[in-house]
């Protein structure tokens, strides 16, 4: 099983098992993990499950399609190692993967 | 205001749910008006994901989106309902009683509809301009905070700010430049979702010094009593710095609200409608409740659930259409007189 950790807003830390070919927002949700709100329901049209992965794991996560990106200016507060979560798939190689949820979704 | 608009149903949202009510409710010679606060019909199916597959209606292994909006138009043609578009309802008065329910609908647009039972199929709610990420935006809303052009003159000589990166902000960017004394326009990144010919009217502009382009992203702003004088912006470098300006006009994308719904004096848990699962029918005799905004025990939210509550409520509110009149129950495949009503027979 492939473990991934929540940070939210106030530091509070959420370890959760994911199953891998899911997605991260379907494993925050299934965990109700709070601070992602997932609005479209992973259509990657709203932008609502949006986190930052932890420095160390940008590079494993890989970077934002166009589309992504374009839904990304809908966000509040993106940086650099700003992801929708729905459109981060989960794989043995994302075991330990950290993200923080932002203070505000949307 | 037009004048009053009698009809039988009022549909609230025309999305795949509120379509099919219109042929549930057409079947029973109930003739509906659809009332939608975007300009085209399919609600979240049509705005969210119209190339998305969908893989669990009934009979289609697979459909896009607007697959089945497309679809669903088709199969209500025969009802001729009325659509009444870019219009969100605001208010809605009982007149009359529990047996006998009358009700009078109003729409920011003016269009008043008098009916005797209202369908409320507005899926997660209206779908309402997203506000900017800054705290206190509330207070300045209406006054120099937009987020639609109603008046380009309202613009004359003022100086403003424009956030967003579609096509909304850099048609606007264009419209107002030559009417407004400076403007400016916010994104987040040097890349935009607008069409090529407006991003390049746009830098062309930019290049003149005619207006200004900032890449960065709001995150405050600064006025008194609703009056703007400057928003705060976060660049790249992280850095913050204040724009001057009289007027923000924000594009972050639609999200969806519950609306005036909430203050009909329906019964409401957690933003959603409770109804009588038998007929559909929320606290208030002759509203009822189908699709996303319908909640009761077991309920799922799937279009295919919505199709089933549209076909129970519309059951339910004959009773209340055609008091005097007895239904049979017929079906599709053999009643000439539903097949008359579909013009196929």
């Amino acid at each position: 099983m492939t473990k991934v950790t929540f940070i939210d807003a106030s530091g509070a830390s959420r370890a959760v098992e994911a199953q891998d070919g899911s997605t991260l927002m379907e494993t925050a949700l299934r965990n109700s993990v709070p601070g992602i709100e997932a609005e479209c329901g992973g259509a990657c049209a709203c932008a609502t499950c949006h986190v930052y992965v932890a420095p160390e794991w940008t590079e494993a996560v890989g970077s934002a399609s166009p589309m992504e990106e374009d839904m990304l200016d809908f966000a509040a507060d993106v940086r650099p190692n700003s992801r929708l979560s729905c459109q981060i798939r989960i794989s043995e190689a994302l075991d330990g993967l950290v993200v923080t949820t932002p203070a505000k979704q949307g | 205001m037009g004048d009053v608009i009698r009809t039988d149903a009022i549909i609230v949202g025309a999305g795949p749910v509120g379509l099919f009510a219109v042929f549930e409710l057409g079947l029973l010679d109930i003739k509906a008006h659809l009332i939608d606060i975007l300009p085209k019909i399919g609600g979240q199916c049509a705005e969210l994901y119209p190339e998305k597959p969908i893989y669990d209606i009934p009979g289609y292994p697979v459909i896009k989106g607007q697959g089945l909006v497309d679809a669903l138009e088709k199969q209500i043609h025969p009802f001729g309902p009325t659509f009444h578009l870019g219009e969100m309802v605001e208010k809605l008065e009982v007149l009359g009683t529990a047996e006998r329910p009358l009700f009078c609908v109003a729409t920011d647009a003016g269009t008043t509809i008098e009916a005797k039972v209202v369908v409320i199929a507005a899926g997660g709610g209206s779908f309402q301009p997203k506000r900017p990420p800054t705290p206190g935006v509330e207070a300045f809303e209406g006054k120099s905070v937009f987020y639609s052009v109603r008046k380009i003159e309202h613009f004359r000589g003022r100086r403003v700010v424009i956030a967003g990166g579609g096509d909304s902000a850099l048609d606007w960017a264009l419209n107002l430049q030559p009417v407004a004394s400076r403007v400016a326009l916010v994104h987040r990144r040097d890349e935009f979702r607008a069409a090529p010919h407006s991003v390049n009217a746009m830098r062309g502009l930019v290049a003149e010094k005619k207006m200004d382009l900032v890449i960065a992203q709001l995150c405050g702003l600064k006025g008194e009593g609703g009056q703007l004088t400057a928003v705060t912006a976060r660049g790249a470098d992280q850095a913050t710095f204040d724009l001057a300006c009289d007027d923000l006009l924000a594009f972050y994308g639609l999200t969806m609200r519950l609306g005036p719904i909430a203050e009909w004096g329906l019964n409401l848990r957690e933003n959603l409608v409770p109804v009588d699962v038998a007929t559909f029918e929320t606290s208030a005799p002759g509203i009822f409740a189908i699709g996303d905004i319908a909640t009761y025990p077991g309920k799922l939210k799937l279009i295919l659930s919505g199709f089933h509550e549209a076909a129970l409520a519309a059951q339910k509110a004959h009773r209340y259409v055609y008091p005097d009149k007895k239904l049979l129950f017929q079906y599709t495949t053999s009643s000439t007189n539903l097949q008359r009503k579909l013009g196929v027979s």
